[in-house]
């Protein structure tokens, strides 16, 4: 979700109509994009990843138009031939590839204007542009640059320009340590031997995307005009969607769109193409998705209501729209134009067999044993501190790691399942004994035989603590959970660091080894400052389910 | 009628007392006629206390008591007694007296001091002691002193209450060593209000039961008796009994909601590769949401293995180029992006590996789940890593949107929301998308509950092999268990306090 400021009165002004505060947050909701907050001066909204030609107040003000019926249909952009060119030098090839170009001319820039195609900018540059990494936007006064302009890749020692709000020049390699955009932005062009360069006729850098524009022909200014609008990347279908959703932007500003002639070492291409996709209107597709019986000419009449035109059988999407991959898309903004609040929700009547998992009902069964007996489940985190489950236990295991916790203190996942249990007796000393718990819930293991290299199993953990908690208090526990369950099962002698040796015991069940018992060893109470006697087991319930 | 039932309602101790209670009667007082102990005494009229029929009040008196002399005194005599008794019917010296009344030295001389001074005895040169005519007097009667101590052998006395001729005597002894002590103490005194006037005049039968004995119950001496009446008003204290958790209590509700509408459980793990939490599900590889700020990677093992090559194919055509008429997300389809291991971010990961198990003839299939899912956060008031998601999926060639909405709103009815709204949203992996609001009657506002949709054919196609509507959901649930147990900071859901665990109310919904 990405959070955009709309003008209100811009946008009243634009549309020619007041609006009431209810009416507004209302309709903008149900177009898709949840109004955080509103004010006689701004509307915030949320514009979800699909939408961001939304991601500018002309944009918005021109499918939010459509959608309150102001205004109908396709929005038409013509687009000049400029003639102009950029030609991409072959040395990009391997550095970034492509780039998508636009003119356009006539728009009086004032502060307010400026304001706004920056927030276009920055806020395509981290949607859409994946911050910068997919696509970077330049935008520059056209007055200040001659053409043809080209796009080469040149060592960061061999070039000098003055970077935007920087008082001298200096060289590119210099940019990305000096720079504080550059230094920003430096990840993205780190292993390059070479750095990309918009470079214009009199031999004046424009640009180094995707970090930062020359401050000399790089600054949109209150004189300026026209534009010259780039954008660079890797893939040329997104730039290519980027550089429309600007352009239609600016032409929504009042600017007049002209092309550029791209010479690529293989390929010309004329950019931008403002031309509408087709698409074929699958009328029955639409109805079976969202469930209702409309004519044809009432899903076209909902698909204008969206912005689309038709021609024909044949939809035709804006050219600023990136995310119409599929007939369901169409479904989708369809059922938006419809309403969501007026369809009427149904309960089908499909008959199907409904079933708790057997591992769901074997922890249900446990626990309201064990809850009978007076004991108190507990709801822990699968994350857990390496030494919770280790060093303070005096265990040693081969523990699942988490790469990147925020929570420094959670770096692990659990291996078993006792000490989270036991570091819950010691949050809670200072609460009333006798203090007996249980928890059912899932280990992680590694084993390299499963598909992720981890194995999960899940895992009772019982433990009593008071004055005289002891093996037979444990083991009556244990005793009387086996037996509910219908089972049976034997105890063999064991040893296990945690436990006081010759108190310890493994726990067979139908002939399966799932588990042990005993009395903690001091040393643990000591490591976790328990002042009363802890006696506890541990059980693999995966093991009986398997039985 | 009501001083009667009060009166019935009296302890056994408490019927033992009230018949003594006066005004201002003092608590050495009631235990000597009740013959009870003090703590038993003390306890009745702490209820007599309670029940507003005794009034209470305490003071500080000087009380005096024999002290170790004293105790020897009264057993064999006074010193000045036994000395006089001694010379008697002769005359001795004083070493010999001093043997024959058993005295020491300051006994002795105190002694001689004190009759000398009364003129009871007549001494010659060289110690030769005889008893004069008040000497033989004295013999003859009991002192102050002694008539004093005697009284207070029983026990502590108040001296705020004695005779002219006994604070004499007590002043007299007083100045003397160690035969009396006197000390400050805390007197209990009480008094019947109006209503214990009232309730002391209701007959209350010797013969009522305190409680049903395994003895009584043999014997039948209860029979024709009557119960003593308990204040069942009263407070007692709390008591705790096992349970399961409060947060499993929520969650094994919303099973079976889903359950009784015919779904069917899905399990899978928690550790999955890439591959099913993100990439079945059509999630671009560059997409926010898979980096590493919000998504618990593993440090080992890093990396999974992907599933069978044919599914990983038709998952890799999806992304690249699209399937079903769908136009892809254009762009080069990674397998070691695929491979990494994650946390799963939703349950969704669940539906994605379910409708890969199934075939044609399984439809239509109800699946949920309801199960912890984990967000790279840290932790605070309203953050927590872990949380749950309620998931659900319908996989019917006949579903459609309409039907999704009505899932949902049974859901919420049944969860304790009949209001439920839906809006437009957007997930990466359902068209049309739908974000839930319910509406908190209590704070009069619509809680935004989390997403839902339906299944993109770039979703379903891949695993299940023929495109079917597959309506999909899984919206937080951790926020509705907070609300129904009043829980504002989300570190208690995972605090595992006893006492709160112990005191918090049970799932009635």
């Amino acid at each position: 979700m990405t959070v955009l400021n709309i003008n209100r009165k811009e946008l009243e002004k634009n549309l020619g109509k007041k609006f009431s505060d209810d009416y507004l947050v209302d309709r903008v909701s149900m177009m898709g994009a949840p109004v955080d907050e509103i004010t006689k001066e701004e509307i915030v909204i949320d514009v979800t990843p699909n939408r961001p030609d939304l991601l500018s107040q002309q944009g918005f003000a021109r499918a939010f138009a459509t959608f309150i019926g102001l205004k109908k249909g396709l929005a038409k952009y013509t687009v000049h031939k400029s003639g102009e060119k950029i030609i991409i030098d072959k040395s990009m090839k391997n550095v970034r590839p492509y780039t998508c170009c636009a003119i356009v001319r006539g728009i009086r820039f004032d502060d307010e204007k400026i304001k706004e195609i920056i927030q276009i900018q920055e806020k395509l540059h981290v949607t859409f542009g994946r911050n910068r990494k997919k696509a970077a936007i330049g935008i520059y006064p056209y007055e200040k640059i001659k053409t043809p302009i080209r796009f080469v890749a040149l060592k960061p020692d061999e070039f000098k320009f003055r970077p935007l709000e920087y008082d001298r020049e200096i060289t590119g390699r210099q940019i990305l340590s000096m720079h504080p955009t550059g230094r920003e932005y430096a990840h993205l062009l780190e292993g390059f031997e070479r750095y990309p360069l918009f470079i214009d006729a009199n031999n004046h850098v424009l640009s180094m995307p995707p970090i930062i524009n020359s401050h000399d022909t790089g600054k949109i200014s209150n004189s300026t005009t026209d534009v010259f609008i780039e954008c660079s990347g890797f893939d040329f279908n997104t730039l290519e969607k980027c550089v429309n959703m600007i352009v239609c932007a600016l032409a929504d500003m009042g600017g007049q769109v002209y092309s550029m002639d791209l010479v690529y070492p293989d390929k010309k291409i004329t950019t931008p193409d403002l031309k509408p996709k087709k698409m074929k209107l699958d009328v029955k597709y639409i109805n079976k998705i969202i469930g209702l019986q409309l004519k044809e000419n009432e899903i076209k009449n909902l698909l204008l209501k969206m912005g689309y035109g038709f021609e024909g059988k044949n939809v035709l999407v804006p050219a600023y729209r990136a995310d119409i991959m599929h007939q369901i898309d169409l479904a989708e903004d369809a059922a938006i134009a419809y309403g969501y609040e007026n369809f009427k929700e149904e309960l089908p009547n499909v008959a199907t067999v409904g079933e708790e998992s057997r591992s769901s009902k074997l922890k249900t069964f446990v626990a309201n044993i064990l809850a009978g007996i007076e004991a108190t489940e507990l709801n822990t985190y699968h994350l857990i501190n390496r030494n919770t489950q280790t060093k303070l236990m005096n265990f040693e295991c081969e523990f699942v790691e988490v790469a990147n916790s925020v929570s420094k203190e959670y770096d692990s996942l659990r291996y078993w399942l006792l000490p989270s249990v036991v570091e819950v007796l010691k949050n809670n000393k200072h609460v009333e004994y006798p203090q007996r718990v249980f928890d059912v819930e899932t280990v992680f293991k590694l084993d390299k035989t499963e598909e992720t290299g981890v194995r999960e199993e899940i895992h009772l953990a019982a433990a009593t603590s008071n004055e005289k908690a002891d093996y037979t208090e444990i083991r009556q526990i244990l005793d009387y959970l086996v037996r509910m369950l219908g089972l049976s099962y034997e105890v063999r002698e064991f040893e296990h660091s945690s436990f006081i040796e010759g108190r310890c015991g493994k726990i067979i069940i139908n002939g399966k080894d799932v588990g042990f018992i005993g009395e903690l060893h001091p040393q643990v109470l000591e490591n976790f400052g328990l002042s009363f006697p802890v006696a506890a087991l541990e059980i693999n319930l995966s093991v009986i389910l398997d039985l | 009628m009501e001083m009667k039932k009060l009166a019935e309602g009296l302890h056994a101790l408490e019927r033992k007392v009230l018949p003594f209670i006066k005004k201002g009667t003092s608590l050495s007082e009631l235990v000597e006629k009740s013959k009870l102990s003090d703590v038993e005494v003390m306890r009745a009229l702490q209820w007599l206390g309670n029940k507003k029929l005794v009034e209470m009040q305490s003071e500080l008196r000087e009380v005096v008591e024999l002290d170790e002399n004293g105790k020897k005194y009264i057993e064999h005599g006074l010193p000045e007694k036994r000395f006089a008794k001694a010379i008697e019917t002769r005359e001795l010296s004083a070493e010999k007296i001093k043997d024959a009344a058993k005295l020491d030295d300051s006994e002795l001389n105190a002694s001689i001091g004190l009759l000398k001074q009364k003129g009871m005895i007549a001494i010659r040169p060289g110690m030769i002691i005889s008893l004069t005519e008040p000497g033989r007097n004295f013999l003859k009667k009991e002192s102050l002193e002694e008539a004093f101590l005697k009284k207070i052998k029983p026990g502590k006395l108040s001296t705020g209450k004695l005779a002219p001729e006994e604070k004499f005597a007590l002043d007299n002894l007083k100045k003397r060593k160690g035969i009396v002590k006197t000390g400050i103490e805390k007197n209990v005194v009480a008094s019947l209000t109006e209503l214990g006037e009232k309730v002391a005049k209701e007959k209350i039968s010797e013969h009522m039961v305190d409680s049903v004995t395994t003895a009584i119950l043999k014997s039948g001496a209860w029979k024709g008796k009557k119960f003593r009446r308990y204040d069942v008003s009263i407070n007692v204290p709390q008591i705790y009994g096992g349970k399961r958790h409060f947060v499993n209590q929520a969650v094994a509700y919303a099973k079976r909601i889903w359950t009784d509408l015919g779904f069917k459980e899905m399990e899978g793990p928690m550790l999955n590769t890439s591959f099913w939490n993100f990439d079945a599900l059509f999630t671009a590889q560059d997409h926010p949401v898979r980096e590493m700020q919000d998504t618990f990677f593993i440090k080992n093992p890093a990396k999974g293995r992907l599933p069978d090559k044919k599914l990983v194919d038709s998952v890799r055509k999806s992304h690249e180029s699209g399937v079903c008429g769908s136009t892809g997300w254009k762009y080069k389809w990674n397998d070691e992006e695929a491979k990494k291991n994650v946390l799963r971010t939703h349950t969704t990961v669940l539906s994605s590996r379910t409708i890969a198990t199934l075939k044609k003839t399984d439809l239509p299939a109800k699946f949920f789940a309801v199960g912890r899912c984990f967000r790279n956060e840290a932790v605070d008031w309203k953050h927590l890593f872990e949380f749950h998601q309620s998931e659900g999926i319908v996989i019917d060639p006949n579903a459609n949107f309409r039907h999704l909405l009505g899932y949902l709103k049974e859901f919420y009815k049944k969860m304790g929301y009949p209001n439920a709204r839906f809006r437009p949203s957007h997930f990466p992996y359902t068209e049309p998308s739908v974000e839930i609001d319910v509406f908190n009657a209590e704070k009069k506002e619509w809680v935004e509950i989390g997403g839902a949709g339906i299944f993109r054919p770039e979703v379903v196609y891949p695993l299940l092999g023929i495109d079917v509507p597959v309506l999909a959901w899984g919206p937080g649930f951790d926020r509705m268990f907070m609300e129904f147990y009043e829980i504002k900071d989300m570190r208690d859901i995972y605090s595992n306090n006893m006492e709160q665990l112990r005191k918090m109310k049970y799932w009635t919904k």
